[in-house]
């Protein structure tokens, strides 16, 4: 539009071009196909690889998992002649594997404390309260699920030793993280704090605890804590083990934090200190939440683990999910349905840990600050 | 030294006083033998090669450095260990950076409302107001609830100007304000600057814009190697400098 007209007075008016969509090839899903699968000789290969293996593996798979595996929910074992998985055997153990031995007329409780839980969650993913109720609610949560799964307040009380199945693998991991993410973080300012003598006893905290395997702290809090412990005085069994995964965890957590922290540029502190503000309020309002949206992915890395971790109670004696997969598996009336019996588990656990890294990328997605 | 500008009036209107200022980093020593009175209203412009100091004496009146020898006294506080002393100082001081540094998690809002309502215990409705009013001088109300990472580099610059605007303080610092912006972006902020030191603010300020500091410096001075070369007013300053290094200095800028 640079005609003659424009040019009467020496000065020309730039007008921008207007902008064009991009050429087809290179856009939408023939060119995501294009641009990822058949790009080069190799890539080209890769794919038609790929396609076969799929192709071989898929079908009897799936005709095993679904086509041809029995429904019923019946509670007898499954015909010998049907070639699928045999999926009453999940029906039949369903409670057991949920909620371990817990007796069945009080079975009301955890089933309420599990609506309970999953309510929070969806409320907590959802964003559907607001930050400061949030914290609130996750900080009766436990309290109020423990005295509905263990008793008290006018419930009877049943026994520790009875808790088990997924209940206890979830309570465990969900407790675990809600102690271990601010002890962890704790923990890290205090590895950079100024005073030596908190400084050296978070740094002793976080490299001895870092510098054994969680089998081994389970084992002490589980086992050796008795014995060192005053005589009369007694945690019960959980409890040791629940404190052992929280130190267990903060530790890790600690580093994935002070990672965070040492990413946080020096002017920013500056800038911080420079307003007038104060070195708690530097830390809080500044520091923290900026560290904290760095590590994000490392965090959520930490709660997975921590997670599947607590399978490893069942060498302290409780029985958790996989505890109860594994003596559901050993059951002399269902012998021979192990394949199910550990395909359903790695399918809860999956669902689980998924569910938490998806709700990290959305806690990621919700911070982006540009 | 008695012409030095002309809201120079009374001995006591001194707002900061370094006395024989020294500072080390490590074995290397950044400041010597530092001496400078500002007086209120006064607007003083440091220029001098990069690495010559200028920034860490600045940043040493609000002991973002410390310094090791030597006294520094803002309005009637000496700056000590003592942390009373510098939330003291810090509260009177207010420093615009290079690299803005505003808080990129909070938006411009809350960037200038933070110190306000923590440290002066502000009610947020009142806090918010006063905001408003100084993104609204400083010609940027219209994007208060945007991140600072959505904000061009001369807007983040006065965002930041109001933020340190935000305490009410009584001396401004800024330290190299416009080296990270885009040419066409430095106006801007030289005229929020300039309006500034129009309506009376005391400031000083570190930068290698030269037209600026003729505009509004009541004092400019020149520094290397950690030393105070020379200072003057600055019709003098540019036109007749009194030392060779000046003189060098000048003659490679303009």
């Amino acid at each position: 539009m640079t005609d003659l007209s424009d040019t009467t007075n020496d000065i020309l008016i730039f007008k921008p071009l207007p902008d064009l969509p991009a050429p087809f090839e290179s856009a939408g899903i023939v060119g995501w196909v294009k641009e990822n699968l058949f790009s080069s000789k190799t890539n080209t290969l890769l794919t038609l690889l790929g396609i076969v293996f799929l192709w071989q593996t898929l079908p009897p798979l799936a005709s095993w998992l679904i086509i041809d595996a029995t429904w019923s929910l019946s509670p007898e074992p499954c015909p010998i002649e049907n070639t699928g998985a045999c999926w009453s055997f999940i029906v039949v153990k369903f409670r057991v594997l949920m909620f371990g031995l817990y007796p069945e007329e009080y079975l009301w409780r955890p089933i309420l404390a599990v609506v309970i839980f999953v309510l929070v969650c969806t409320a907590t993913v959802l964003r559907l309260v607001r930050t400061r109720l949030l914290i609130i609610l996750w900080s009766v949560l436990p309290v109020l699920l423990l005295v509905l799964i263990n008793g008290g307040m006018g419930l009877e009380p049943v026994e520790q030793s009875l808790w088990g199945g997924l209940m206890l693998s979830t309570g465990l991991a969900s407790i675990g993280i809600l102690m271990s993410i601010p002890l962890g973080i704790l923990l890290a300012i205090g590895r950079r704090s100024r005073l030596i003598l908190v400084k050296s006893i978070c740094i002793g905290l976080i490299e001895s605890i870092r510098g054994v395997p969680l089998i081994t702290i389970l084992f002490m809090a589980s086992v050796m804590l008795p014995i060192f412990l005053p005589h009369g005085m007694d945690i019960n069994n959980l409890l040791r083990v629940q404190i052992g995964i929280i130190l267990f965890s903060s530790a890790y957590i600690a580093e994935v934090v002070r990672g965070g922290l040492q990413a946080v540029s020096k002017g920013q502190i500056e800038a911080a200190d420079a307003i007038g503000l104060k070195q708690w309020m530097v830390t809080c309002f500044v520091v923290l939440p900026q560290a904290l949206r760095h590590v994000i992915p490392s965090l959520i890395g930490r709660c997975v683990a921590l997670f599947k971790d607590t399978s490893l109670v069942i060498i302290v004696g409780l029985l958790d999910f996989l505890g109860m997969i594994k003596a559901s598996a050993q059951d002399p009336q269902w012998l021979g349905y192990d394949a199910e019996a550990y395909v359903f588990c790695a399918f809860v656990y999956w669902v689980i840990c998924f569910s938490m890294s998806r709700y990290g990328k959305s806690i990621e997605a919700h911070n982006q600050w540009q | 030294m008695a012409m030095i500008g002309e809201k120079m009036t009374h001995p006591n209107d001194c707002i900061i006083e370094i006395i024989n200022l020294n500072k080390w980093f490590g074995n290397f020593h950044v400041l010597k033998n530092i001496n400078l009175k500002v007086h209120k209203g006064e607007i003083i412009v440091i220029c001098g090669p990069s690495g010559s100091g200028k920034s860490t004496l600045i940043r040493c009146i609000n002991r973002i450095e410390k310094h090791q020898k030597g006294k520094i006294i803002v309005s009637g506080t000496e700056l000590t260990e003592k942390i009373k002393n510098v939330s003291n100082v810090r509260r009177n001081i207010g420093m615009v950076f290079q690299s803005f540094d505003l808080f990129p998690h909070l938006t411009v809002l809350e960037n200038l409302t933070l110190a306000p309502c923590w440290i002066l215990k502000m009610p947020r409705k009142k806090a918010e107001a006063l905001a408003m009013g100084l993104l609204e001088r400083v010609q940027i109300h219209d994007q208060a609830f945007k991140m600072p990472g959505q904000l061009s580099g001369g807007q983040q610059q006065r965002v930041a100007i109001a933020r340190a605007l935000c305490m009410n303080p009584k001396v401004m610092l800024f330290d190299e304000p416009t080296s990270a912006l885009d040419p066409e972006m430095v106006k801007e902020v030289l005229d929020v600057i300039q309006q500034l030191a129009h309506d009376g603010m005391t400031m000083i300020c570190v930068t290698h814009e030269m037209g600026f500091a003729k505009q509004v410096a009541n004092r400019i001075i020149f520094m290397d190697v950690g030393e105070i070369v020379e200072e003057n007013q600055p019709d003098l300053f540019f036109s007749n400098p009194r030392w060779d290094r000046t003189q060098k200095f000048l003659n490679q800028i303009l």
